[in-house]
């Protein structure tokens, strides 16, 4: 007989793996990408590829020069995050900056916590917050959504404000915010909504936290409203615009940075949900959705310290 | 009426029952068999024949050497050629019977027969003894003493008496046989079972992937209702295919809606769970005064050309059989005892069958090979799968420091080692590996307090 292998149970394990994962939130932002690149034509190209190609290079290089382990850019998550951090930004963003995001992104708020699985934040949103600061006019200049001039090369686009920024500097009314005006991923809430149900269809992650964080967008922006209609957004416009869509979906539901249980989804979403109505409205800046995940982010311990899963026998 | 199922985690691995169509065949008599004096739970029993003895088939060879444990038989006749230590399936040191097979003579008192007794007797004490005489323990796989589990401790009521047909691991076909071969003979088990516990009711419960096991115990159970009014107290219950659907906690919720408190026994719910397996068992005691010393096993495997179900003398070597059944595969990596969450990996084909062996299967390379493990994502998909509600992800982390406080604290010592949490993993972690031992530990200390 030859050598048989002796191992304790279960001894057959499912098909799914980390990378199979990742693919699979890359391929539900595929229809957002489309957009983007579609109406912003060559500049978010440029963008999204120096994004994508710096965070999985710097995590390639870090893990081989400064941490000496094995490579782990297969698992796809560095690529992911530069997807993410690429769809985060304007589409105009000069690349060094886009390279200073990735260097943020996958240097600092990734690799120095100890890599995928150990960081506290989402790194794609650490870099966004930390260009929006670092570079406010680059940051928060976006071209318009003009597909003749995107695809000509030499013409410069022309930049326009973002739906939040309009009603926040003249309470203006809000067109239309099912096409908006705004970092890459966020311009269509429609290609968002094909890829949460992309994501939902495969199990690749549960509703409760991005629903949790809906509601309470639409019942807090709805009590607003309801208060001084002049003065603040209809909710359903609150929902539909800025980032709300593109973080609710992709960036809180992040496995590594949100809590492990559904209650404790739920709170995490809702807590997303107030900061950002919060911020909003009596901040400073015109969007709130990445720093309400920032922050609820760093209470993720505590709510998986305070909600436990619920034991078999032991009600 | 909705298929039952267990309402905390759960999988869904491919059930792969491709020895489902295999009718049991009858194993042919060894050379040689060894019979362990550890196959059930409890205290190893102690020989009471010498080496040169000739023993019948079914002659009692080991007494119990405590409340719980059980009687031995011989499976064959011949001569005792030793009597001492051997390797069992894991490769730990057991006490076994060696006995030479010569002819097949049976005791005079069992009957042989294939006639269906229906008639049961009316003495709780004459049934409970006849199934410790016979040696009758769990098949189910703990192999725990089926007389003391039918025996209450006092001011403990079963309102329900479940009979496991589950059979939720993969690749396992041997209780869907029985189920379709034997359904009689597991239906009057059944009723004699419920007799013993002041005629409650039972349950039972089939997964819903096994239509033809339905199907026959349904209307076993129907012409048998004309002629013994205990199957009124009777009822087959489909469950939906969810892993791990036959552990004794899930299907107490499953079929009951009830669970065990943490720590305690399903009694302790009103539930007594026997195998289908094992009221075939109580069924050729009581009835036949068969001893329990054959038993059904599957030989199955994705790389093997020919499935099987057998029927076995309980001592005949694993390396019998697997010749018998045309070898070892040569794309075999691994030999498993069990089914592939939750049974042992042989290391030594030379192990010889117990009462509760149900299966061999082989596992190819490819099927079996552990992934490499990459870093814990969070993904949750471990705890989703717990069906104890346990966090496998925490576990496995205090299991990796050591810190027993913090592990009894989240209920290490609730984990049923089902093999839900290492399987759903997508990082390739190993956590019941590490959570197992844990375990142990804790429960020693737990135990020590007391």
């Amino acid at each position: 007989m030859q050598k048989m292998l002796v191992s304790p149970s279960p001894h057959i394990h499912t098909d799914l793996t980390t990378r199979r994962l990742m693919l699979d939130v890359i391929i539900a932002l595929l229809p957002a990408t489309a957009v983007a690149v579609l109406f912003y034509g060559w500049s978010e190209l440029l963008v999204l590829s120096v994004s994508v190609i710096s965070c999985v290079l710097l995590e390639w290089a870090i893990t081989k020069f400064l941490l000496k382990r094995p490579s782990t850019v297969s698992d796809l998550s560095a690529a992911l995050t530069g997807l993410l951090l690429g769809l985060n930004l304007p589409s105009i963003t000069p690349w060094w900056v886009v390279l200073i995001g990735a260097v943020v992104a996958i240097g600092v708020a990734k690799m120095s916590f100890g890599g995928l699985g150990q960081n506290v934040f989402n790194p794609a949103l650490v870099a966004r917050v930390f260009l929006l600061i670092s570079f406010p006019v680059f940051m928060t200049t976006w071209a318009s959504l003009d597909m003749h001039n995107a695809w000509t090369i030499g013409v410069d686009a022309v930049t326009g404000p973002t739906a939040l920024t309009l009603f926040k500097e003249n309470h203006g009314a809000v067109k239309d915010v099912l096409m908006q005006t705004g970092s890459a991923g966020e311009i269509s809430d429609l290609a968002l909504l094909i890829g949460f149900a992309y994501l939902l269809i495969r199990r690749v992650i549960k509703p409760w936290i991005t629903l949790s964080i809906w509601a309470t967008v639409l019942i807090f922006s709805g009590i607003l409203y309801l208060a001084a209609p002049g003065t603040y957004m209809t909710p359903v416009a609150a929902l539909l615009s800025g980032g709300i869509m593109l973080g609710s979906i992709f960036m809180a539901t992040d496995y590594v940075t949100s809590p492990m249980t559904t209650r404790g989804g739920i709170i995490f979403g809702v807590g997303i949900g107030l900061l950002t109505i919060i911020i909003r409205n009596w901040g400073s800046y015109p969007e709130g959705v990445s720093f309400a995940i920032l922050i609820m982010n760093a209470f993720v311990p505590l709510i998986n310290k305070l909600c436990k899963s619920r034991k078999f026998g032991r009600a | 009426m909705q298929n039952l199922t267990f309402k905390m985690g759960g999988i869904h691995p491919d059930d792969k029952k491709i020895s489902a169509r295999s009718k049991v065949e009858i194993l042919p008599l060894p050379e040689k068999v060894y019979v362990s004096m550890a196959q059930h739970l409890g205290a190893p029993a102690n020989p009471v024949v010498a080496v040169g003895d000739q023993v019948k088939v079914g002659q009692v060879i080991a007494e119990p050497a405590g409340f719980i444990s059980a009687y031995v038989h011989s499976p064959v006749s011949g001569t005792v050629k030793s009597i001492g230590p051997r390797a069992d399936l894991a490769g730990n040191m057991v006490k076994h019977i060696e006995i030479e097979v010569s002819g097949d003579e049976w005791m005079e008192d069992i009957d042989r027969s294939t006639t269906l007794i229906t008639k049961i007797p009316q003495d709780n004490a004459f049934i409970l003894d006849r199934i410790k005489k016979c040696g009758v323990v769990g098949l189910g796989g703990a192999t725990f003493p089926t007389h003391v589990k039918l025996a209450p401790p006092p001011g403990k009521k079963a309102d329900c008496l479940i009979l496991n047909g589950a059979e939720c691991e993969p690749y396992l076909t041997s209780d869907n046989r029985i189920m379709i071969e034997r359904s009689s003979e597991i239906i009057v088990g059944a009723a004699i079972m419920s007799r013993v516990l002041d005629n409650c009711p039972v349950v039972i419960a089939i997964e819903e992937n096994k239509s033809e096991a339905i199907m026959i115990m349904s209307s076993a159970l129907n012409s048998l209702a004309k002629t013994m009014p205990e199957c009124g107290r009777i009822a087959i219950r489909v469950l939906k295919k969810k892993y791990p659907q036959g552990g004794e906690k899930q299907l107490i919720d499953a079929v009951m809606g009830r669970q065990v408190k943490s720590g305690g026994l399903p009694i302790d719910a009103g539930a007594v769970v026997q195998n289908v397996a094992t009221s075939l068992a109580v069924y050729e005691a009581v009835q036949k005064n068969r001893p329990l010393i054959t038993n059904v096993l599957t030989v199955t495997g994705d790389c093997l050309t020919v499935q099987h179900n057998y029927q076995f003398r309980i001592g005949v070597p694993l390396s019998f059989i697997t010749e018998y059944a045309g070898g070892v595969p040569n794309e075999a990596a691994k030999i498993i005892s069990g089914g592939p969450m939750m049974g042992k990996a042989i290391a030594n084909l030379d192990a010889t069958t117990v009462k509760g062996s149900s299966s061999i299967l082989y596992l190819t390379r490819e099927q079996t090979e552990r992934r490499q493990e990459t870093a814990c994502i969070r993904c949750g998909r471990c705890a989703s799968a717990c069906p104890m509600g346990l966090e496998p992800y925490l576990l496995y982390k205090l299991s990796k420091v050591g810190d027993n406080a913090a592990l009894e604290e989240n209920a290490v010592q609730d984990c049923i080692e089902c093999g839900c949490c290492l399987y759903s993993c997508p990082a390739g972690v190993p956590l019941l590996d590490l959570i197992r031992p844990a375990k142990g530990n804790v429960l020693r200390i737990i135990k020590s307090r007391k």
